[in-house]
Order: C-alpha cells, then sequence, then structure tokens
C-alpha cells in the first residue's frame, strides 16, 4: 500500500556531490541555487524584522522618543525594500519554485541552469546596492517612492536604494522566464498541462507577471533617475511633470507585484492541503484557472491605490469595478481547499497547522480588501493603519505563513532530515497568536483615524499601539524559533525517508535528499495530480 | 470603553459607518463560515488510522458556480453602494462656503475669502456646506478629517477640492495622511466646528482686507493691471467676467475657465492662448509667486465675474 519509493537514502546526493565553497558558488543545480537562495533572504527577512521590531517598540508611547523622526521613517522605509523587493517577491519561487519546479514535472533542471545562478548573482548585487545605502545612511521615501519627495525633496540614498532595486528586478525577471520556459519544455513524458500540480500553476502564473510587468518597475526607476539626478522634468510639476503619472506607473508594476507576492503562496497551500487531507484538491481547474485569472486582472486594478489623488471618479469606478472582480478567483481557491476538506483523511503535522493559519488570515485579508476596494469607505482608510493591516494579513498572513508551511512540507526532502515536530507545532502558534494580536489591533487604528507612517500620534491611540507592539514581540520569538531549530536539525534530525507524509508527487518517489539530476532515470507519468484515493499509488515507470 | 468608530461629525460620516458596518458583517459571516467548515471538517474527518485512504471527490462544476456568483453578487452591492456614496462625497458642492488650503512641508496654511488666515487651524460654521480647495506648496500632502470621513490628497500641480458639511460642534483632528517627510507626523491640526453666529464673530475678529483685496494688490503689484487693462482692449484677454465662462481657444478648443485653468495661466502662460491672441506675450511667474498669492489671484479674478458657473467638473481634477 505505501506510495512508491524508488530508492531509499543514496550514498550520493546533491547534497554530498561535490564539496567546497566553489561547489556551492559555481553550481548550477537548482537546488543549491535554492539552497543559496534561502540563506539570502533568511538573511534580509531577518534585516527588515530587524527594522520592524525598533519600529514597533518606537511606536509604544505616543512621542517619538525612542529614534529621531527621521530615522524613523528610514526604517519603515527599508523595512518595506528590503521585505518587499529582497524577501516576499523572491520567496517562494526562488527558493522553494527553484528547488520543486524541475522536481515535480520530471525534469533534470530549470531549463537554463545558468541563467539560474546568474539570476542569485544579480539579486546578490542587488541587494549589496540597496545594503550600502543603508549602511551609508538609509532612504526615507517610503517604499513607494512617491514623486516629488523622493525626486526633488528627499536627501537621502534614494539613488543606490532604487538602483538595488532594478538591478534585482532582472532576478525576478530571469526567474520567471527560466520558469516559463520550464514548464513548457521540460515536462517529463505524460506530464500533461491537467496533471501539473498546482503549485506548478501557481508558480507559471506567478512568472507570467514577473516577465510582464517588472520591466515596468525598472522604466519607472530609470525615469525616477532621469529627473532626480539629470532634471528632467518627469513627475515634479516645478519642472513640468506630473506626480501622478508616477503613481500610475508605480502601482501598474506593485499591484501585480502583491500577486507575485501571494499566488506561490496559494500553490503550496494546494499542496498542503491535498497531502494532510488525503485528497484530489476540489476542483482542480477551477483552481489552476483561478491563478492565471489572478495574474490577468491583476494588471488592471492599480487605481484603487488612487481613490483620493484626484484622479478621474469614473476610472477609479472601473479601478474599483475590477478590484471586486479579481477578489473572486481568489475567494474561489479558499472555498476549494475548505472543500478539499470534505470527507478527507486530516491530519495535524506542522505544514497543515501553518496552512489552518493560512486560510484563515488570508480569508480576513482577502476580507478587508472589500473594504479598499469599496470607494467611499477606502476615502476613510486609505494611508490609515487599516491598509497596514489588510497589506500584512495577505503579506505575512498568507505568503509567510505558506512559506513556512512549504518549509516545513519540503524540508525533509530539501535536506534529508525531519525538522523536529513538537517545536515546530508550537512555532506554528506561536507565530498565529503573535499575529493576530499584531495586526489585528491596526484595523481599529485605522478606523479611527491612525495615518500610517506617523512616528508620533495622538494619545488616544495607544493602547491599540501597545497591542501591537506586544503582539509582535510573540511574532518574533515564533519566527527565531524555526530558524533554530531548522538549523539544529541539519545535524540531529531524524534522517527523512524518501517520502515522510505518504504525499504523492513527483518529488516524493525520489530519495531525499535527491541526487544531482532528480531521478534516477526519467519519470514518465501515467497519473492524474494528486491520486490520494488510490489504494496502490502509482509506480515510477522507468525508461528503457 | 473601546472606542471602534471615530465621532461622526459631518453630514456624510453615518453613512460611510453604515457601509462600513455592512462590510464587517459580511466579512464575519463569511469569516466564520468558513472557520466554521474548516474546524468541523478538521475534527469529523480527522484521520483515524494510517492506512486511511478517502474516496475520490472531483470537484462540482455546480458548486464552483455557486461560490463564484454568490459572493460576486454581494460584492457587485458593496460595489454599487461605495460608488454611490463616493460620488455623494466627492460631488462638488452646490453652494458653499470656499476656504483655500495649501500645504508645505510641513504645515496647513488656510485662507478664508474673508481675509482671515491661519496655521494648522480650521475654523467653520455647523450645519453649512464648505468647499476646500487645496493647493501644495512642494510634495504630495493629503487632507485627512478622521471625524469627517473625508481625506484627499493635495497634489502640487494641480487643485483638489473636497467639500464637507459639519455637524456637531467641537475640536476635530486634522492629519497629513500621504508621507511628506521629516516631520510628516508633526502636519497635523484642529478642525473647529463652531455654531454660525460664533463663526461670523470669529470672522471678524482679524479685520483685514478680504481675499479679493489682497488678490487686487498683488494683481498691481505683480504688474497684471498693466496688460490685462480691465476695460479696453490690448494685447491680453480681459479678465472681467471670464471666470466660470467659456474661452474660446487659438487651436479650436473650448474650455471653461476655472481655478486650474487661471493657476496654469500664470504659471505657464503659452499652455493655453485665447483666441486672437499672441502667445510668448506674457512671462511665466513660475517660481515667483506662493500657491497662497495664486490662490488669492484666483479670488481677486473670481470677485471680477459676479455670476460664475460652478468651475470645478464632477471629475474632481480639471485639467
Amino acid at each position: 500500500m505505501n506510495i512508491a519509493v524508488k530508492a531509499d537514502s543514496p550514498a550520493v546526493n546533491y547534497l554530498n556531490a561535490e564539496y567546497g565553497w566553489k561547489s556551492w558558488l559555481f553550481t548550477t543545480d537548482h537546488k543549491r541555487i535554492a539552497l543559496l537562495y534561502l540563506v539570502s533572504i533568511t538573511l534580509f527577512f531577518f534585516i527588515g524584522g530587524f527594522f520592524a521590531m525598533l519600529m514597533r517598540i518606537e511606536l509604544l508611547t505616543p512621542r517619538g522618543d525612542l529614534v529621531q523622526a527621521d530615522t524613523y521613517n528610514k526604517l519603515f522605509t527599508m523595512h518595506g525594500i528590503v521585505m518587499i523587493f529582497f524577501f516576499l517577491i523572491p520567496s517562494i519561487p526562488a527558493v522553494l519554485g527553484n528547488f520543486f519546479v524541475p522536481i515535480m514535472i520530471g525534469a533534470k533542471d530549470l531549463a537554463f541552469p545558468r541563467i539560474n545562478l546568474l539570476s542569485w548573482y544579480i539579486y546578490i548585487l542587488g541587494g549589496i546596492f540597496t545594503l550600502s545605502a543603508i549602511l551609508a545612511g538609509g532612504v526615507d521615501t517610503g517604499w513607494t517612492f512617491y514623486t516629488p519627495f523622493s525626486s526633488t525633496y528627499s536627501n537621502t540614498y534614494v539613488m543606490a536604494t532604487a538602483l538595488g532595486v532594478f538591478i534585482t528586478g532582472f532576478s525576478s525577471i530571469l526567474t520567471g522566464l527560466n520558469f516559463i520556459v520550464t514548464i513548457h519544455k521540460m515536462r517529463a513524458p505524460g506530464m500533461t498541462w491537467n496533471r501539473l500540480p498546482l503549485f506548478i500553476w501557481s508558480n507559471y502564473a506567478t512568472s507570467l507577471i514577473q516577465v510582464l510587468g517588472t520591466p515596468v518597475l525598472a522604466i519607472t526607476i530609470l525615469l525616477l533617475a532621469a529627473e532626480r539626478l539629470a532634471h528632467i522634468g518627469i513627475f515634479d510639476p516645478a519642472i513640468g511633470g506630473d506626480p501622478i503619472l508616477f503613481q500610475h506607473m508605480f502601482w501598474f508594476y506593485s499591484h501585480p507585484a502583491v500577486y507575485i507576492m501571494i499566488l506561490p503562496g496559494m500553490g503550496v497551500m494546494s499542496e498542503l492541503v491535498a497531502c494532510f487531507s488525503r485528497k484530489r484538491v476540489f476542483g482542480y481547474s477551477a483552481v489552476a484557472m483561478a491563478s492565471l485569472a489572478i495574474a490577468v486582472i491583476g494588471f488592471l486594478v492599480w487605481g484603487h491605490h488612487m481613490f483620493v489623488t484626484g484622479q478621474s471618479m469614473y476610472a477609479s469606478m472601473y479601478f474599483s469595478f475590477l478590484s471586486f472582480l479579481v477578489a473572486v478567483p481568489s475567494a474561489i481557491k479558499v472555498f476549494n481547499w475548505t472543500a478539499t476538506m470534505y470527507r478527507g483523511s486530516i491530519s495535524f503535522q506542522t505544514p497543515m497547522l501553518y496552512a489552518f493559519g493560512f486560510i484563515g488570515l488570508f480569508t480576513i485579508g482577502g476580507l478587508t480588501g472589500l473594504f479598499l476596494a469599496t470607494m467611499a469607505v477606502d476615502i476613510h482608510v486609505t494611508d490609515t493603519y487599516f491598509v497596514v493591516a489588510h497589506f500584512h494579513y495577505v503579506m505575512v498572513g498568507g505568503m509567510v505563513m505558506a512559506y513556512l508551511g512549504g518549509i516545513h512540507f519540503w524540508w525533509p526532502k530539501m535536506v534529508g532530515r525531519m525538522y523536529p515536530e513538537g517545536w515546530a507545532k508550537l512555532s506554528a502558534l506561536i507565530v498565529f497568536v503573535g499575529f493576530n494580536l499584531t495586526f489585528f489591533p491596526q484595523f481599529i487604528l485605522g478606523y479611527l483615524g491612525m495615518p500610517r507612517r506617523y512616528h508620533a500620534y495622538a494619545e488616544e491611540f495607544q493602547v491599540l499601539n501597545v497591542m501591537s507592539t506586544a503582539g509582535a514581540s510573540v511574532l518574533a520569538v515564533g519566527y527565531l524559533l524555526p530558524m533554530i531549530y531548522l538549523i539544529w536539525s541539519l545535524k540531529y534530525g531524524e534522517r527523512a525517508p524518501a517520502n515522510p507524509w505518504g504525499a504523492v508527487g513527483l518529488e516524493w518517489m525520489t530519495s531525499s535528499p535527491p541526487p544531482t539530476f532528480n531521478f534516477e532515470a526519467t519519470p514518465e507519468v501515467t497519473w492524474e495530480a494528486y491520486q490520494y484515493h488510490e489504494v496502490n499509488a502509482p509506480e515510477v515507470e522507468v525508461d528503457g | 470603553m473601546f472606542q471602534i468608530f471615530p465621532t461622526q461629525a459631518s453630514a456624510l460620516a453615518s453613512q460611510v459607518d453604515l457601509l462600513y458596518s455592512f462590510l464587517v458583517i459580511v466579512s464575519v459571516v463569511m469569516t466564520l463560515l468558513i472557520f466554521a467548515a474548516v474546524a468541523f471538517f478538521a475534527v469529523r474527518y480527522r484521520r483515524r488510522s494510517e492506512s486511511e485512504r478517502p474516496l475520490l471527490i472531483d470537484g462540482s462544476v455546480r458548486l464552483e458556480v455557486a461560490w463564484s456568483v454568490i459572493p460576486f453578487l454581494v460584492m457587485l452591492v458593496m460595489f454599487g453602494w461605495g460608488t454611490y456614496l463616493f460620488f455623494k462625497i466627492y460631488a462638488p458642492p452646490g453652494d458653499a462656503l470656499d476656504i483655500y488650503v495649501v500645504g508645505k512641508q510641513w504645515m496647513w496654511k488656510l485662507q478664508y475669502p474673508e481675509g482671515q488666515r491661519e496655521i494648522n487651524e480650521l475654523h467653520v460654521p455647523v450645519g453649512q456646506m464648505v468647499r476646500l480647495t487645496m493647493a501644495s506648496e512642494d510634495v504630495i500632502h493629503s487632507f485627512f478629517v478622521p471625524a469627517f470621513r473625508i481625506k484627499r490628497d493635495v497634489v502640487p500641480g494641480h487643485y483638489n477640492t473636497v467639500s464637507f458639511q459639519a455637524t456637531k460642534p467641537g475640536r476635530y483632528h486634522l492629519f497629513c495622511a500621504e508621507y511628506c517627510g521629516t516631520q510628516h507626523s508633526g502636519m497635523i491640526g484642529w478642525v473647529t466646528v463652531m455654531p454660525v453666529r460664533e463663526y461670523k464673530d470669529w470672522l471678524t475678529l482679524g479685520g483685514s482686507d478680504s481675499m479679493a483685496q489682497q488678490g487686487e494688490k498683488l494683481f498691481h503689484q505683480y504688474g497684471c493691471s498693466s496688460c490685462h487693462l480691465l476695460d479696453s482692449p490690448g494685447r491680453c484677454p480681459n479678465l472681467r467676467n471670464l471666470f466660470g465662462h467659456k474661452v474660446q481657444l487659438d487651436d479650436g478648443r473650448t474650455i471653461i475657465a476655472d481655478e486650474a485653468y487661471i493657476r496654469e495661466s500664470i504659471i505657464n502662460p503659452n499652455a493655453k492662448i485665447t483666441y486672437a491672441f499672441k502667445r510668448d506675450v506674457m512671462p511665466t511667474f513660475e517660481g515667483q509667486i506662493s500657491e497662497e498669492a495664486i490662490l488669492q489671484l484666483i479670488v481677486y479674478i473670481k470677485s471680477l465675474a459676479p455670476t460664475p458657473a460652478p468651475a470645478v467638473s464632477p471629475e474632481g481634477r480639471t485639467q
């Protein structure tokens, strides 16, 4: 009855095939590159988290007393830039996607292994630019770089930071390009589009946005540079520009970028819910098509960031309508995951706990998005803590939960060791509680009228801010614990079998950790995705 | 007591709160439904043995359609209601008291047509429609009064307007809601809503020239009067009876002379040339005149047109 396992841990795998720093820094193995990304984005995550912690401590009291106003402005700017461009956007695609997209479609590697390595170097180069801008004194424009503040008025390291973001964008484009070509051209025999795991579908949709959207960000940054460095009037009205134009260009990328940050998490969710319910994902094609629908409609809603700027009220109406429309495919996904559990066989290992957390937090994040799409309410809550709470529910409550769920789910496969289940469950619980305590009060703060990006605030807002800061401390513990026990598990964790969860999917049919070329022989796929109901799980058929 | 709603001090605040409450109720119901389903399934279908293999359930087109269409219909209600109220909040008021706002790093400057000027304090009478015409001297700011449920960005190079009718005397927070640099969180002030009679008294306290008179002085001081001579045909268009009326341009377009048009003609005179007049006659005043002074000139020019038509299009922002 066991799911077929071709190999016990073979003596040689991708981790011990070669040794030495060169074998890592010059590797073209997608799995090793994924680990390079894992280490780098973890570093950025904790840098960004450190900024957040300082902000939360500052906000314990209404007066701005811990840091200066300028320092505070730099903290929230750098928190946003580091977390969005250097953690969230690469998180699932560049780590879990890099590792598992080829394996899950039965390929030996991505289509362009060298470009894959190049993308990591570009990411690091962009990171170095941004980090050196931070060390040199930081930047205070907000991650949104709104003009004419960023182009004319700010006297911080705007261009160095923006250049870092510009460079890193190319890493994102290359990863997207690599995934698209890989998914089109490298699927194993029999792995038809309808048999692709939903993780692949969501990464495919993400890649489309990365390839189509990121160049617009690059253009926007170049125009910003032209104005800031050469005083060519594009955005600053004092020299003939229009500051609203910047917002259109910025959000044309940055709203779809929100979907770059959540779609891969949705893909992880489908894998987790199916595995720990032992059920085929309910409405497979609906979930797959929902990913594409989100990618397409997501490009048409950017103006909902601009309802109060004075943009045409009829344009606002159109953007409001489409923002409601894009909520439908997200809702479809949540309903389908829930329905997947119906008459399933549900177990409660750590990845599933994160999946539960995702459903809860993403549901709240998504529903509060409807408040912002509702124009009359948006007038009141935009640029307040309501918006801050909303996007953290989606980005952190959604994406980071999915990321951690995915990391725990695939950890045995990636490193060949089990993580300690008890500690992991405890951390998942701490993250969930800490998260809600941090961000739920911010919804109330926002409706009461506390604006975002405030270094000092009116006294009546203090109680809710204290709750939020207390929550952030709990959340910090919840994020530090996994880092500690996962590192611990590298040496002391139980050795992982090839398929610890009884999961289906090609990645569980190769050893843990996989050999350098993923499979001993190219698999031939004769089954649909998520065949959990089959008592005798599919055997891997071997060519020749 | 734990507060959920800010004070309601404008005519539309309770309507925004009602819509918000509707959204909250829908969200709570949806969240509870999903939580209940997840919790019920998690308990009811928990794994009882390792060899358990549930049956295949592939999906259901009917269910997919149902949970796409029903939520979308509910969302259409949100969309319709939200749009209706949005147009109501941002609609140009018919007859309103005009007050002029200039945002500047990091303060709010207010001017009243009667001549009063204030910083970070706005006084308005209760029960009357007030229209704010807002300009920025530098970066983007945003005028936010939570108790009125209104917010409008103050964008350099544009005039944005926002209007409200205060319903309850008191003092309410005024915040800058768009990040604008170092002292962004210090760019705050108070809106004082007063009974009409007190407001009238308050207006007379200053005793200075009205905005139109200040504008008239500037009109002479900047030399506008030497050319825009009011009653004799000259090289420049006559500005009497201009404001709110149609202007025929030399490129064939017809526009309405509103605040934005006058501001543009001062900053960039060649942008729109009146039919039968020449370009390059008037010098630019870009960088030589403050936003407050431009507003005074506009109020003066307005005062030269006794029956102005409403100048701001329903679009909110004029070109």
